[in-house]
């Protein structure tokens, strides 16, 4: 089979790496007259350092592109890579691997485990790759997500916004090469979640973590450096580092189709 | 991940409880049994010590045609004891008589029953060193008339020295002085026993052995090793006799007593095992159900990190984990029951030399490894399940688990399973020359598998089963009724699971009663057809000392008395039971000749035999034949059969070979009879059965019975048996029981919102509770369904080949309902705490519950 090795940068050689990159990909569920093509051809490069938005109407394809991205799903066509491996073809042994090293996620339900304290939430990725954690660094995270102080509390009392905090620790915690983030403000509140960007924003700022984030909320792509429109399964618009109502303005130029 | 384990395991309090309470019923059997038997049998073993304290070897009594201890023995000659003393290396002797001798109350009542109630005939004052009794009060017995008797049954009646007490001793009830009062080793009581001690010339007289010895405990001279004094001292004896050091026949009592014990230990851990066989069941569905509910959660360990390998552990752990503190807890509940098992016995005066519960470290390592190991076992399923999570299930909504690969083959590996189960019964069954244990262990596996097999096919049955039991209920229950039948076929994998424990215990159930129905049936008839007689004369189950029918011969109106007599002999190269009959036999027994005719028992004279039609065939002897008889004597006896006797599938009185009693008598030393029948002029009459009972006064042992209560009799203690086995396997009905809570629970929890709902559009408290109630009900009633299909098709199976010994197939109708009921009443208890827990749900929050 012939493999091709994904564009080193989008701004050419001297630019900054590409992390996560995919190919002509395309995602069909089911088959037959049933069939839904819910990515036609998505082709695209993510930089280091960069906080990259995914915006689109809803049933564009945004979640199933994420999902693909981060080797979660498998694509019908095209390829995926994310630093420089080609994910399509890994185990699942070797995706745990690649999870482990390469890949951290922020759920729109935030996903943490009830009987862990939200300290234990955030070192699990750490404890499962066998590592005994880098202690400094968890301190560090949970300082910086503001929760040195509810360490100790189990999920159940925490609010949404203090929950989404502990998972973007955790997401963060085993310093990954780019975090995937679904929706991250969609279960929040419209204060709570500009906290939670400026945390993402922050986290790309201070520690230059690469970072996908799939969103319709104008709000939230308003933080990212690049903004990715996707319609009908495919990016119709990529815009840079702009307002909220710029991005409004784009999207619904977009989904008017 | 541990951690998640531990915390998961703390989250999920309840259902880790009831899952845990269904290992520890069946770990605390084991380590029950093995802390009940471990007590008694070391109880056992200081009395074998306290025995031989001071000898050094011990001569006794056995028999020639067995290599096995046995109390029935006959006696040695007594001239073997001065050819012992002859010997220099021997320093002192004691020459003993033992044997049996009832103990008779003021009220003309027996103090223990006849295989507890020894009898010693030893002289006090010589080489006391040597005898295990100590005189604790007056003096030992001397002469005819006297008697020396245990302080646990003086103390009982309240008798002392110089007072008089009854003894039965091989014939009627007599009065004796008691001279002494005595206590056996350091023992104050042991198990209930009662002791009456006689000096050795009148114990020789009283239980026919002039002349003779049970046996002799001797202690060397200084210097000489017991294995020296015991070769000294072989050549010497008859082969009626054997002699061992103290310490190898104190052992050879204990391994003789333990071998008895561990009988009963490996019945009861049986039982264990299948409560545990059971506890698996729940153990299995409870982690699957929580692998369902954790579908997210698992997910989300795949998406930071976590492997298939750590997702399996820490489905394992939970169940280890589970699996160990429930054997833990079991341990100790299992010697809590043997404390109290303890308790009961002395309450019921079977007091054990105490010492305090033994528990063997072997007891520890067995009751926590299996507990544990079953736990794990149970795990893996649901463990493997939960590998299969796929991470994506983290971000999608009602997500569901990928069937498995085995799954998709469900129907043919189910079916395979019940086929090679079927194969193994069969071959258990019906298979030629099969040593017992493999037929039993074939028999066991197949059963296992059975079950396994049945419980892999259930979730397919779930639907119409539900459908069709659920129907009364849905008729009568109203919407709530016909929404339990829905959810019952909802989870077909869950509801197959939850029935399928419940199935284990009821299909032994039915096996058992169905066996026992056709125990009763079978043995029912052949009273029926051979028990002409008007009396049975009977000491419970034990044989009738035989001069109680010379007492009986006496009564008003008596015309026949005809008594059974029988002991083990040799015959043909293997152990046989013979009898001796009198000639008048014909006229209270209604015998059947397949060959000969009703002039057979008359006519045996000293060398004729009848023998059983079975034995007959299975070693091809006709009239005519000629067979050697070798006795415990050592005695051998040439026979020529006679006749051959039909015997009704049901049993007979009679053992492979019969004699007449004369030749028996002269051959044998068995003083007993074990039957003893009496016909009187007019029949039963209540004037009749008073005269009979005046004449045998004086045997305070003997019962008088008609036929029907000496068959009633016989049937209440085949009850008292299926009775035990129904109470050690409501065990694993209860553990099922755990099952049905858990699941119910595990169900309410996850359709919270559902019922919610419900709520809001109308639905009742009460209708809630009822339709909570009734899902258990349809679950139990699957059960009950599948465990009586199963337990009659094993009886079926099982009685084809017990036909031959008079086990016929009959259904047990009425029983059977009563195990639907029982079933039915089990749903409705299980769902008393799941019921309360969705009838109270707050409708506003389920709503909202996320
Ligand atoms: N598991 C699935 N099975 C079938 N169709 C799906 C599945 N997931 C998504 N789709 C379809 O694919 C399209 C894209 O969905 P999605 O990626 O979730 O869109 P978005 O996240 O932009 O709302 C939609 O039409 C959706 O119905
Ligand atoms: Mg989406």
């Amino acid at each position: 089979m012939h493999v091709e090795t994904p564009p080193a940068s989008a701004n050419g050689p001297s630019g900054p790496p590409v992390r996560v990159a995919a190919r002509d990909v395309t995602r069909r569920y089911g088959a037959g007259d049933t069939a839904v093509d819910a990515l036609r051809g998505v082709s695209l490069a993510v930089e280091e350092g960069q906080l990259t938005a995914v915006m689109g109407p809803s049933g564009s394809g945004k979640s199933t592109l994420m999902h693909i991205l981060a080797g979660l799903d498998r694509p019908s066509e095209g390829q995926v890579w994310i630093d420089s491996t080609e994910i399509g073809q890994l185990g699942d042994a070797e995706l745990t691997a690649l999870r482990r090293a390469h890949v951290g996620f922020i759920f729109q339900f935030f996903n943490l485990l009830p009987m862990l304290t939200a300290g234990e939430n955030v070192s699990l990725p750490l404890e499962l790759a066998g590592a005994n954690g880098d202690r400094a660094w968890v301190d560090e995270l949970i300082e910086r997500v503001g929760l040195a102080a509810r360490r100790d509390h189990r999920p159940s009392e925490l609010s949404g916004g203090q929950q989404q905090r502990v998972a973007i620790a955790r997401a963060l915690v085993s310093r990954p090469t780019v975090v995937f983030a679904d929706e991250p403000t969609g279960n929040l509140d419209s204060s709570t979640s500009a906290e939670i960007l400026e945390l993402l924003r922050h986290s790309v700022d201070a520690y230059g973590q690469t970072t996908v984030m799939v969103t319709h909320d104008a709000n939230a792509a308003a933080v990212a450096d690049r903004v990715l429109f996707l319609a009908d399964g495919r990016i119709v618009r990529e815009i840079g580092r702009c307002s909220a109502r710029d991005v409004l303005a784009v999207l619904e130029e977009v989904s008017r189709g | 991940m541990r951690r998640v384990a531990l915390r998961g395991l703390a989250g999920r309090k309840l259902r880790s409880l009831l899952t845990g309470l269904a290992i520890v019923l069946g770990v605390a059997m084991v380590s029950g049994s093995f802390v009940l038997t471990d007590t008694i049998g070391r109880s056992f073993d200081r009395i074998f010590d306290d025995s031989f304290e001071n000898a050094d070897v011990v001569v006794s009594a056995k028999e020639a045609t067995s290599s096995s201890a046995s109390r029935d023995a006959p006696a040695f000659p007594a001239t073997v004891l001065d050819e012992v003393e002859r010997l220099d290396a021997v320093a002192a002797t004691l020459p003993s008589i033992e044997d049996e001798a009832r103990l008779v109350g003021a009220q003309g009542e027996l103090l223990a029953a006849v295989d507890s109630s020894l009898a010693f005939g030893v002289d006090g004052g010589r080489n006391d060193e040597l005898n295990p009794l100590r005189l604790l009060e007056g003096e030992w017995p001397q002469g005819p008339g006297t008697v020396a008797i245990d302080a646990g049954s003086a103390d009982g009646e309240g008798l002392g020295v110089g007072d008089s007490i009854g003894v039965v001793a091989n014939g009627p009830v007599r009065d004796y002085r008691i001279a002494g009062i005595v206590q056996f080793g350091s023992s104050t009581s042991i198990g209930g026993l009662t002791i009456a001690v006689f000096d050795l010339a009148t114990a020789q007289a009283l239980f026919a052995k002039r002349d003779r010895l049970d046996a002799i405990q001797v202690a060397g001279v200084d210097g000489v090793a017991s294995a020296e004094l015991a070769a000294e001292i072989r050549p010497l004896l008859p082969e009626t006799a054997r002699v061992r050091t103290a310490a190898a026949q104190a052992e050879q009592q204990s391994k003789d007593t333990r071998s008895g014990l561990g009988f009963i230990q490996y019945v009861l851990l049986a039982f264990g095992g299948i409560a545990l066989f059971v506890g698996s069941f729940v153990i299995a569905n409870t982690l699957s159900i929580t692998v369902t509910q954790r579908v997210r959660e698992l997910a989300t360990l795949r998406t930071i990190g976590a492997s298939r390998r750590q997702v399996l552990w820490s489905v394992v752990l939970e169940g280890a984990l589970i699996g160990l503190l429930a054997s833990v807890v079991g341990l100790f509940v299992g010697l809590a029951i043997a404390l109290a098992l303890n308790e009961l016995l002395a309450a019921l005066g079977i007091e054990l030399p105490s010492g305090g519960l033994v528990l063997a470290p072997r007891t520890v390592v067995v009751s926590v490894l299996i507990g544990t190991g079953i736990a794990v076992a149970a795990s893996l399923r649901p463990a493997l399940r939960a590998t299969r999570v796929p991470p994506i299930a983290a971000v999608r909504e009602g997500a569901v688990l990928p069937a498995s690969r085995l799954a998709r083959l469900g129907l043919p590996v189910a079916l395979a399973v019940v086929g090679v189960a079927v194969a193994l019964l069969a071959y258990g069954v019906f298979a030629d020359g099969l040593a017992t244990v493999a037929r039993l262990l074939a028999i066991a596996g197949g059963t296992l598998l059975l079950f396994l097999g049945v419980a892999l096919l259930a979730p397919r049955l779930v639907s119409p089963l539900a459908w069709l039991l659920g129907w009364p209920g849905a008729r009568l229950g109203g919407v709530a009724a016909r929404l339990a039948r829905e959810n019952a076929a909802r989870n077909p994998g869950r509801t197959a699971t939850t029935a399928a424990a419940l199935m284990v215990g009821l299909a032994l159930v039915t096996f058992v009663s169905i066996l026992g129905q056709g125990l009763r049936t079978s043995f029912s008839e052949s009273v029926s057809e051979l028990f002409v007689a008007d009396y049975s004369l009977n000491a419970g189950n034990d044989p009738l000392n035989r001069s109680a029918a010379g007492a009986a011969a006496r009564a008003e109106g008596v015309e026949v008395v005809s008594a059974i007599r029988g002991d083990d002999a040799q015959a043909l190269g293997e152990r046989v039971h013979v009898n001796g009959v009198e000639p008048n036999v014909g006229e209270v027994l209604q015998l059947t000749w397949e060959s000969g005719s009703d002039r057979v028992p008359a006519e045996l004279g000293s060398a004729g035999a009848f023998v059983k039609d079975e034995y007959a065939e299975e070693h091809g002897l006709r009239i005519g034949s000629r067979l050697a008889l070798r006795t415990p004597t050592g005695d051998v006896v040439p026979l020529r059969v006679a006749g051959v006797f039909a015997e009704p599938t049901g049993g007979s009185p009679f053992g492979e070979i019969a004699v007449s009693s004369a030749r028996f008598d002269r051959s044998f030393t068995s003083r007993d009879s074990e039957f003893t029948f009496v016909n009187m002029r007019g029949g039963v009459t209540a004037a009749n059965t008073a005269a009979l009972e005046r004449a045998v006064a004086a045997f305070p042992e003997a019962t008088v019975e008609t036929r029907d209560q000496f068959r009633d009799r016989q049937l209440s203690q085949l009850d008292a048996v299926l009775n035990a086995l129904y109470a050690l396997l409501a065990l694993s009905v209860i553990v099922s029981l755990l099952g049905i809570v858990n699941t119910l629970v595990l169900s309410v929890f996850e359709r919270t919102r559902e019922l919610g709902m419900l709520r809001a559009i109308g639905m009742s408290r009460r209708q809630v509770r009822r339709m909570i109630r009734h899902e258990s009900i349809v679950t139990a009633l699957i059960g009950a369904a599948l465990g009586i299909a199963v337990g009659v098709f094993l009886a079926a199976l099982v009685t084809r080949t017990l036909s031959d010994q008079g086990i016929v197939f009959a259904l047990p109708y009425v029983t059977l309902v009563v195990f639907v009921a029982v079933a039915i009443a089990a749903g409705v208890i299980a769902a008393i705490l799941p019921a309360r827990r969705a009838s109270r749900l707050n409708v506003l929050q389920a709503l909202q519950y996320e």
